[in-house]
């Protein structure tokens, strides 16, 4: 418990450092990619639990990503004004309509973003929990392609729904008022809160991660991912397990989705392509597979250099690359706990230490 | 006492009856022994009993309710542990750890108030904890506590299995050739170690090939040929059964 906290305390020092760096450095623009880098993280956090630790692959997860991100953008930014009735002034009367100015001085009646962030999250678990119950009977390579499957059909639906702006996405997102003098949003002078209001989203998503890890319902997804039937033998609902944490690691996703179209603006269809989730399965990869702290700092920075377009055209196919020579070369991942150890261990017996 | 009863359970594979109308008592507190030669239907017996096989016809009811048709770990949390003839081991966890998975029936914490790290699920954890090196002390791994699992001799993995089944606290424990692949020191131990959980108050079902060990510390012997039962007695009527003695050891061989 003690060494989670110093983890913890040690990884926000080091979000601290790089805020200060930027400050310092007159770089402060940095902050915008590593804000968005955060939000991604939360997805690679919330599939690491699920591929990683419980063992149960997907190559969907940028679907729930983007099916958080479209329901909230498009119930902040689709104007009821036009439409009387009592429902309507009922809604904004019960302050889930809320009035905003637009961006052409004229007035736009629409969802306020915290009930439309919840119902966003609730809608993509409730598509996890339709999909997961007969996509987690499938085991490997079927449920890969069934998960790949689901991303594809979320990626066209986006594209060619017009309500949703089909290939231009939706624009002129709100800001999300999180607390009082808090909110999510891309506006430069709100640069530096907005990277420790996402940063602290990762912590706590990392706490709660950590503590599950760590506890009776982690042992069951880790012993699931070992040995099902022995697992099932010990009493544990294999089936009810594989479900529920892919339905928490689509609600990780999901909140993702949300928080980083308010701090964009707004979301487009490529944020639910094929390559968005096989990037996140990358980064679960080289980051150790069952390694929380690996995946988060290859989303750090793998995430930061793509933003910042460190791989050019490339982009696309680095990851693809990454997750290809991991498949092939240290399919557990790279940064896995027993390659760390046998390191450690060798740096203790070139230190002279006597423990072989 | 009857704490299991299997009635009439039959199993057909495509072509071949694997368990045909099989029917025996499991006593509480005895230790019985299924034996039977290689394909005689005793694996899949013990899988028709733990549910991860459904039986064509038959009925198995456990302290006086019908388990059939129920999942493994449905049965599991009625009170029934088994391990499998080859290990199965939680890779990259501890000894300690694969202990921890077999009290899953006996805490609660769900997946909200892990995350949540729950001063209710901190008491379990340490309620669960303090039970597995109970196990382990038992056992006599305490100090393998630590170790990964699947990089102890294979002795010790198959006793690390019966352990994660003894921590379920159950009222019968199915042990699928506990002694395979044991030299015959490791064979003894297992058999001394079977002992001590029947004083436990655990009742064990077992299938064994090894005839010593099951000679030793069985209190009844069922015996299948090519899925039938040919003999249910105790012992030392099975070693002298002419029927069991001819499949044993082969027509004219004798």
């Amino acid at each position: 418990m003690r060494k989670q906290a110093i983890q913890i305390a040690g990884f926000a020092a080091v979000v601290a450092g790089i805020q200060l760096l930027t400050s310092l450095t007159g770089n402060v623009y940095h902050l915008t990619q590593l804000t968005m880098s955060a939000y991604y993280s939360l997805v690679v956090l919330g599939l690491c639990i699920l591929t990683g630790y419980a063992g149960q692959i997907s190559i969907g997860h940028a679907g729930f990503f983007a099916i958080g991100g479209y329901l909230s953008a498009l119930l902040t930014t689709h104007d009821w004004s036009a439409h009387g009735g009592p429902v309507v002034s009922g809604l904004a009367a019960a302050g889930i309509l809320a009035r905003r100015p637009d961006l052409y001085g004229g007035e736009l009646l629409s969802v306020h973003p915290w009930p439309a962030c919840i119902l966003a999250v609730l809608a993509a678990v409730a598509v996890a929990y339709a999909i997961g119950g007969p996509v987690l009977k499938l085991k490997g390579h079927y449920l890969a392609m069934a998960t790949l499957g689901f991303g594809i059909i979320v990626y066209r639906i986006v594209l060619g729904t017009a309500l949703v702006g089909a290939a231009d996405g939706i624009y002129d997102v709100p800001a999300f008022p999180l607390l009082p003098g808090v909110a999510v949003s891309g506006n430069s002078s709100l640069r530096v809160i907005n990277f420790y209001v996402a940063w602290g989203f990762v912590i706590l998503g990392m706490v709660f991660l950590m503590n599950l890890v760590r506890s009776r319902v982690g042992r069951a997804l880790a012993s699931i991912h070992g040995a099902e039937d022995a697992a099932e033998a010990m009493g544990i609902p294999t089936a009810r397990f594989k479900l529920k944490i892919f339905v928490v690691s689509a609600a990780f996703a999901a909140v993702a989705g949300v928080l980083l179209t308010h701090y964009n603006g707004g979301i487009g269809p490529s944020e639910s392509s094929v390559m968005k989730s096989v990037r996140y399965l990358a980064i679960v990869a080289v980051g150790g597979m069952a390694n929380l702290w690996g995946a988060l700092f290859m989303s750090l920075i793998l995430n930061y250099l793509s933003l910042r377009g460190y791989f050019g055209s490339f982009d696309d196919a680095v990851f693809g690359v990454i997750l290809i020579l991991i498949m092939l070369f240290a399919h557990e991942g790279l940064l896995r706990r027993q390659l760390l150890d046998q390191i450690r261990g060798a740096v203790i017996r070139r230190g002279g230490g006597d423990d072989p | 006492m009857t704490l299991l009863s299997i009635r009439d359970v039959s199993r057909r594979f495509g072509g071949i009856q694997a368990v045909d109308n099989v029917s025996f008592d499991v006593p509480h507190g005895a230790i019985t022994a299924v034996i039977g030669p290689n394909g005689a239907g005793k694996t899949t017996l013990f899988h028709l009993i733990s549910g991860f096989l459904r039986p064509d016809r038959g009925s198995v009811v456990f302290g006086g309710a019908e388990i059939l048709g129920l999942m493994p770990h449905q049965i599991a949390a009625k009170g029934m542990a088994r391990t499998f003839q080859q290990t199965r081991l939680f890779p990259k966890m501890t000894v300690l750890e694969n202990i921890l998975v077999g009290r899953h029936l006996h805490s609660r914490g769900g997946f909200v108030a892990c995350m949540l790290h729950l001063p209710f699920t901190r008491r379990e954890e340490r309620a669960v904890r303090e039970a597995g090196r109970e196990i382990l002390e038992f056992l006599g791994l305490s100090g393998q506590a630590d170790a990964e699992a699947v990089r102890l001799s294979y002795g010790q993995q198959r006793m690390v299995e019966l352990g994660r089944a003894l921590a379920c606290e159950p009222r019968v424990l199915l042990l699928d050739e506990p002694a395979a692949g044991l030299n015959m020191r490791e064979t003894a131990e297992m058999g001394r170690l079977i002992s001590r959980i029947r004083e436990r108050n655990v009742t064990i079902l077992l299938v064994e090939h090894d005839m010593s060990l099951v000679m030793d510390i069985s209190d009844e012997i069922v015996v299948l040929s090519y899925g039938q039962k040919i003999a249910e007695d105790v012992p030392s009527a099975i070693q002298r059964d002419p029927e069991v003695i001819r499949i044993y050891l082969g027509e004219g061989d004798a």
